[in-house]
C-alpha cells in the first residue's frame, strides 16, 4: 500500500529569495526541512501541533505554521524567514522596537512573533492594542508576558503610519 | 571606596539605569543558538519508550522490531544504562524524614508513572528513533495506581515502594507560641480549604541536551538548556564515574527555564551514559507530550487553613494544614520536599503576629514527579494568607487595605524574626502600599464597580502583600549535604585594547543576566557598558557557581561582578600610577580612559595602558604587578535568605452568566532592594505576573483515576497568551540589602508569588455581594458557575 506513494518528493522553490532544489522524505515538515536541510535555525519547533507559533514563517505572503505544512507543500512557494527578513532589513523597525522594549527574554519565539508582527503591521495600518494582542494570540510567550511585545508593535505601527503621513 | 547609588551625575553611573542587553539583537534576528540548532559531525538522535502505565513492573523488552527499523543504530533497556549510570536518591539531611528510593535513568524493575522512560533507542534521525521506539515492545504488568492525594496514607492505600514503609515522603510540623489558646480567645475566626493546581512551566524551547563522549580525551562534553551547570557537571561525574575535572557543560542560548531546567531528569542522564558508551555525540530535544509528562509539575496542593483576629483586625493566629503530593520519586538533587517546606516557611509572612502552626505532609503518588518551579511554595502561601485576610476584613466589614495596614509589620521593626523564623533584614510593606495606592486610582475603580454593579456588571479589586525569598545561602541546599553552590563568582580581565571580559558563574535564560552583568561590571571598572563583553554558561571558562535559581543571580553574581570589577579598576590604577607617576588615589577609571579624580582631565586610555602591559612591559618598573585577571567571589552570611516584599492588586470583571474573567488590569509595587536595571526588573516582574494569572485562571494538568495524563498538549493545557493577559503598572521601593555593596536582591518571582493571590481576592471581591467564593484554582468558568450555584449537576 505504502508503495503507492512516493517516500520521497522533489521540491522547488525559493526560500529568503534563493532558489532551493531538494528531495525531502515525503513526511518532513517545512520547519524541519528549514531547520535540518537548510540550517535556517531562527525558526523553532516548539509544540509541533499548531499552538505555539514559534515555527511562524511567511509563505507566499502569509504567515504560516511550520510545524502544521509539510515541505512537499511549498513546492513552488516563495518561503521567508526570520533570517531573509532580516537581511531585507524589512523588519529592521521591529527588532530594533523589540530589543529597545525588551519584548524578547530568552528569544525562543520572537522569530514567530516577528513574522506574525509584520503580518500584522503590513496589512492594518493603526491597530489598536486589542486588535495586536488578538492578532498575536497565536504566538505562545512565557517570559515576558506579552505587554512589551504589545508596546513595540503598537509602537512599529504608529511610526510607520507617521512615516506615510509624511 | 563606596559608590555613590545615590548621585545619578556620578561617572559610569550605569547601575540603575537601562541599558540594552547585548545579547538580544542576536535573538531578534534568529542567530540564536539553542542546545536542537547544534549538529556536530557523527551525531545521533535518541527517542526513549515511556511508560503508558502509571504503575507497572516490567517484563521482557522486546527491541527486534525496532533494530530492523531503518536508521536505527542501539536499543538500550534500563539494566544496560545502569550499567553505565549509578542511580540517585533524593534527600536532604536538612529535611529531617525526608525519604525517597533509589532512581534509575531508565527504569528497571518498575515504571511509576505515565510517562517514565523505560527504554531507549538510538537512531540517525529522531524520525527513526521515534519509529523504532513505537516499535520497542515492554511486557507490562501492571500495579495499583496511587493518584489520591488525601487518600495516600491511609492504611487501606497501595504503598508505591514497600521498602519505605508508607507513601509518606516527608511531613513537617512547625509550632510558635500557643495557637489552640489564640484561637479560643479570638473574636473572629475564618477558615477556608485552598487547592493549588498541579502546573507545569511549559518552557517555549523544550527541555534540550547534547551530550559527546570523547574516549581519547576521557571527555564528557554536555551541551545543555539548564540553569545550573556546574550542578550538572558535578552529577554527571558522580553518576557517570567520570572525573569532575572531565565533564565540560555548555549553556548556550535557552528557551526559558523557570526552575524546570535546574533539575536532573532520568532521560537526560541516560542520554548522558548513552554518549559515554557510543563514544559519539547524542542529542535528546523532547517533544511537547514528553514535555508534559516528563518535566517536573508542581504547586500540587490542598490546604485546610484559618486565621483568628481580634475585633479590631489584628491577626492573631494561623493554622495552616498542608498537603502536596509529589509522584513516584523526590527529584535530584533539589528534593520534592522543598515546596511544602516553602508553604510552612512563608505563610502569613508580611504580618505581625505571634502563634502559628503549620504543617505539610508531602506524599507520593503515581504521577509525574514535582519540584521547584519559579516562585517555589509562594503562590501557595500567598494565597492562603492573603485569601484568609481577605475573608477575616469581610467578617469584620473591614476594608482589605486597612486590615492589611494594621497587621504589617512597620518598615521601621526591622530586622524581625517571624514566626515562622524567617529572619527579615529590611522590607517595606507599608511603604509598598502606599506606593500601589498611588499608582491605581482607588476611589475611582470603586466608583467603577459601584455603578457597575448597578449595571449587573461584577467586577472586583483584589490585593495580595507578599514576600519573596531571594539571594539563598548555603541555608537552602548545602547544609543539607547538596553540591549546589551558593556561593558565585566572577573573572574580569582588560584586554590589551582596553576592552573588558567578564566570565560569571551565574547564567542567561533571558532575564537579561548578561546586560546585568555588563553594567555591574562598566561601572565597576569605568568603562561603557558596550565595552564589557561577558561569558556565561560553561564550566570549562568560567569560575564556579551555582547558576540562576531562586532570584540569585543580580544578587550573588551581581555582587561578585562588582568586587572583581572594582579589583580590576584597582589593578588597572597601580599600572597607570607607575607609568604616569602619580598616586594612584589621585586617580580614577571614567569612560575607558584613566583621568584626574579631581577635574576629570584624561590621563590615559586604558588601549594605551594594555598595549603598554601586553607589548611594552620592558618599560614598566620591575616587579610593578601587572594583573590585569581579576577573580572575586561573593556569598551572603549574614542571613540565611534575602526576603523582599512587594503588593499586587488586580482588577477584573466576572461574567456570572458564563463564569468568564476578563482581566482588566493589574498593579505591582515590588522591593528587590537596589534595582540595577529597572527595565529588565519590570519585565521580569511582567513576565512572572502572567505566569501567576495562568496558574489562577487556566493552567492545571489533569489525570484520571487510573494514573492517566489527559492534557498532555498545549491545545489542552491552557496557557495564558496575549489576548487575555490585562496590561500591568510597576512599580519600586528600593531597600537595599546591606549585605552586599550592590544591595540587591531578587525579582524573578515576585509577580508569581502574588498574582493568583490577587486575581482570588478580587473574583471573590465581585461574587461577595452574590454569597460566593471561590478557592480552588485555576478559577475556570465551571468553578465559578459552581461557586455560584448556577451548576448542579
Amino acid at each position: 500500500m505504502t508503495d503507492m506513494f512516493p517516500q520521497q518528493i522533489d521540491v522547488a522553490l525559493s526560500v529568503n529569495g534563493e532558489a532551493v532544489e531538494a528531495r525531502v522524505p515525503a513526511g518532513r515538515h517545512l520547519i524541519d526541512f528549514l531547520r535540518l536541510d537548510l540550517g535556517l535555525t531562527g525558526a523553532h519547533a516548539g509544540c509541533e501541533h499548531g499552538v505555539c507559533g514559534a515555527c511562524t514563517v511567511r509563505v507566499d505572503g502569509r504567515s504560516v505554521r511550520g510545524c502544521l505544512m509539510l515541505a512537499a507543500q511549498a513546492h513552488g512557494a516563495e518561503v521567508w524567514t526570520v533570517e531573509g527578513l532580516s537581511e531585507t532589513g524589512e523588519i529592521a523597525d521591529l527588532q530594533e522596537a523589540f530589543v529597545a522594549r525588551n519584548a524578547l527574554q530568552c528569544g525562543f519565539c520572537t522569530p514567530g512573533m516577528l513574522v506574525a508582527a509584520q503580518e500584522l503591521v503590513a496589512s492594518a495600518p493603526a491597530p489598536t492594542r486589542e486588535q495586536i494582542r488578538e492578532r498575536l494570540s497565536g504566538n505562545y510567550c512565557r517570559c515576558t508576558g506579552y505587554e512589551a511585545i504589545i508596546d513595540a508593535v503598537e509602537a512599529v505601527a504608529q511610526a510607520r503610519a507617521g512615516g506615510a503621513a509624511r | 571606596m563606596s559608590i555613590r547609588f545615590g548621585d545619578p551625575d556620578r561617572p559610569n553611573s550605569y547601575i540603575g539605569r537601562t541599558v540594552p542587553r547585548p545579547n538580544a539583537p542576536r535573538l531578534a534576528q534568529g542567530r540564536g543558538r539553542y542546545v536542537d540548532d547544534l549538529a556536530p559531525p557523527r551525531m545521533v538522535h535518541v527517542a526513549f519508550v515511556r511508560s503508558p502505565h502509571a504503575h507497572a513492573r516490567l517484563g521482557a523488552v522486546e527491541t527486534a522490531a525496532a533494530r530492523a527499523v531503518k536508521g536505527v543504530l542501539r536499543v538500550f533497556t534500563g539494566a544496560e544504562i545502569a550499567a553505565v549510570c549509578s542511580p540517585w536518591v533524593a534527600v536532604l539531611a536538612h529535611l529531617k524524614g525526608l525519604k525517597s528510593p533509589p532512581q534509575h535513568a531508565l527504569a528497571v524493575d518498575r515504571a511509576c508513572w505515565v510517562g517514565e522512560p523505560v527504554a531507549a533507542v538510538v537512531a540517525a534521525s529522531r524520525a527513526a528513533a521515534e519509529e523504532g521506539a513505537a516499535l520497542v515492545d515492554v511486557a507490562y504488568e501492571p500495579l495499583p495506581a496511587v493518584t489520591d492525594m488525601m487518600s495516600a496514607l491511609d492504611p487501606e492505600t497501595p504503598v508505591i515502594h514497600p521498602d519505605l514503609g508508607d507513601n509518606l515522603a516527608f511531613r513537617r510540623l512547625h509550632h510558635e507560641g500557643d495557637v489552640e489558646a489564640a484561637f479560643a480567645g479570638a473574636h473572629k475566626v475564618v477558615a477556608a480549604r485552598f487547592r493549588t493546581a498541579r502546573h507545569t512551566g511549559v518552557t517555549p524551547e523544550p527541555r534540550s541536551i547534547l551530550v559527546d563522549w570523547n574516549p581519547a580525551e576521557g571527555q564528557l562534553t554536555a551541551w545543555h538548556a539548564t540553569q545550573a551547570p556546574h550542578m550538572m557537571q558535578t552529577v554527571f561525574a558522580q553518576h557517570l564515574a567520570v572525573p569532575e575535572a572531565r565533564v565540560r557543560v555548555i549553556c548556550e542560548d535557552v528557551g526559558g527555564s523557570y526552575g524546570v531546567k535546574v533539575h536532573v531528569y532520568p532521560d537526560e542522564m541516560a542520554t548522558a551514559a548513552i554518549a559515554k558508551i557510543m563514544g559519539r555525540p547524542v542529542k535528546f530535544v523532547a517533544d511537547r507530550l514528553e514535555s508534559f509528562g516528563s518535566d517536573i509539575h508542581a504547586r500540587d496542593h490542598e490546604i485546610s487553613a484559618r486565621l483568628a483576629v481580634d475585633a479590631d483586625g489584628r491577626i492573631l493566629a494561623m493554622d495552616v494544614d498542608d498537603w502536596t503530593a509529589i509522584g513516584p520519586y523526590s527529584v535530584y538533587p533539589r528534593t520534592s520536599a522543598i515546596e511544602g517546606n516553602q508553604v510552612v516557611n512563608l505563610c502569613g509572612g508580611p504580618y505581625a503576629f505571634a502563634d502559628y502552626r503549620a504543617q505539610t505532609t508531602v506524599v507520593f503518588q503515581n504521577k509525574t514527579p514535582t519540584c521547584q518551579y519559579r516562585a517555589v511554595g509562594h503562590p501557595i502561601a500567598v494565597a492562603i494568607t492573603e485569601g484568609l485576610v481577605d475573608m477575616a476584613a469581610a467578617e469584620l466589614g473591614m476594608d482589605p487595605v486597612e486590615i492589611r495596614r494594621r497587621n504589617f509589620y512597620a518598615d521601621d521593626a526591622y530586622p524581625v524574626t517571624s514566626p515562622a523564623k524567617m529572619r527579615f533584614e529590611g522590607l517595606s510593606h507599608h511603604a509598598s502600599m502606599d506606593k500601589l495606592l498611588t499608582l491605581m486610582d482607588l476611589d475611582a475603580l470603586r466608583a467603577d464597580q459601584a455603578e457597575a454593579r448597578s449595571r449587573g456588571v461584577h467586577r472586583g479589586l483584589g490585593f495580595a502583600s507578599f514576600i519573596e525569598l531571594t539571594n539563598p545561602s548555603p541555608f537552602m541546599y548545602g547544609i543539607g549535604g547538596a553540591r549546589i553552590s551558593a556561593q558565585d563568582g566572577c573573572t574580569v580581565r582588560m584586554d590589551p585594547d582596553g576592552s573588558i571580559v567578564a566570565l560569571s558563574g551565574v547564567t542567561e535564560q533571558g532575564q537579561g543576566t548578561e546586560a546585568m552583568l555588563s553594567q555591574v561590571v562598566a561601572e565597576g571598572v569605568g568603562v561603557r557598558p558596550e565595552a564589557v563583553r561577558v561569558v556565561t554558561g560553561d564550566t570549562q571558562v568560567t569560575p564556579y557557581g551555582g547558576g540562576t535559581w531562586a532570584s540569585r543571580g543580580a544578587g550573588i553574581g551581581g555582587e561578585a561582578a562588582l568586587l572583581s570589577a572594582r579589583a580590576l579598576r584597582g589593578a588597572i590604577l597601580e599600572v597607570a600610577a607607575a607609568m604616569l607617576q602619580a598616586d594612584a588615589a589621585t586617580l580614577d577609571i571614567r569612560d575607558g580612559v584613566v583621568v584626574d579624580a579631581e577635574g576629570g582631565a584624561a590621563r590615559l586610555p586604558l588601549e594605551e595602558l594594555g598595549r603598554i602591559v601586553y607589548f611594552r612591559g620592558d618599560t614598566l618598573p620591575k616587579g610593578l604587578p601587572r594583573e590585569l585577571v581579576q577573580t572575586r567571589h561573593f556569598i551572603t552570611s549574614d542571613y540565611p535568605f534575602a526576603f523582599t516584599n512587594g503588593v499586587q492588586a488586580s482588577w477584573l470583571e466576572v461574567d456570572v452568566e458564563t463564569g468568564v474573567v476578563t482581566l482588566l488590569k493589574h498593579w505591582c509595587v515590588e522591593d528587590c532592594g537596589r534595582v540595577i536595571n529597572p527595565q529588565l526588573v519590570d519585565e521580569q516582574i511582567r513576565g512572572g505576573i502572567v505566569q501567576g494569572l495562568g496558574g489562577a485562571l487556566y493552567e492545571e494538568i489533569h489525570y484520571d483515576a487510573d494514573g492517566q495524563l489527559l492534557n498532555g498538549s498545549m491545545a489542552d493545557y491552557l496557557v495564558p497568551m496575549a489576548a487575555e493577559m490585562p496590561d500591568m503598572v510597576i512599580g519600586h521601593v528600593e531597600t537595599p540589602t546591606r549585605e552586599s555593596m550592590l544591595g540587591a536582591k531578587g525579582a524573578g518571582e515576585a509577580g508569581t508569588a502574588g498574582a493568583p493571590a490577587a486575581v482570588m481576592n478580587a473574583i471573590n471581591d465581585a461574587l461577595r455581594p452574590l454569597g460566593a467564593q471561590v478557592t480552588e484554582m485555576p478559577f475556570t468558568p465551571e468553578r465559578i458557575l459552581r461557586a455560584l450555584g448556577a451548576l448542579d449537576d
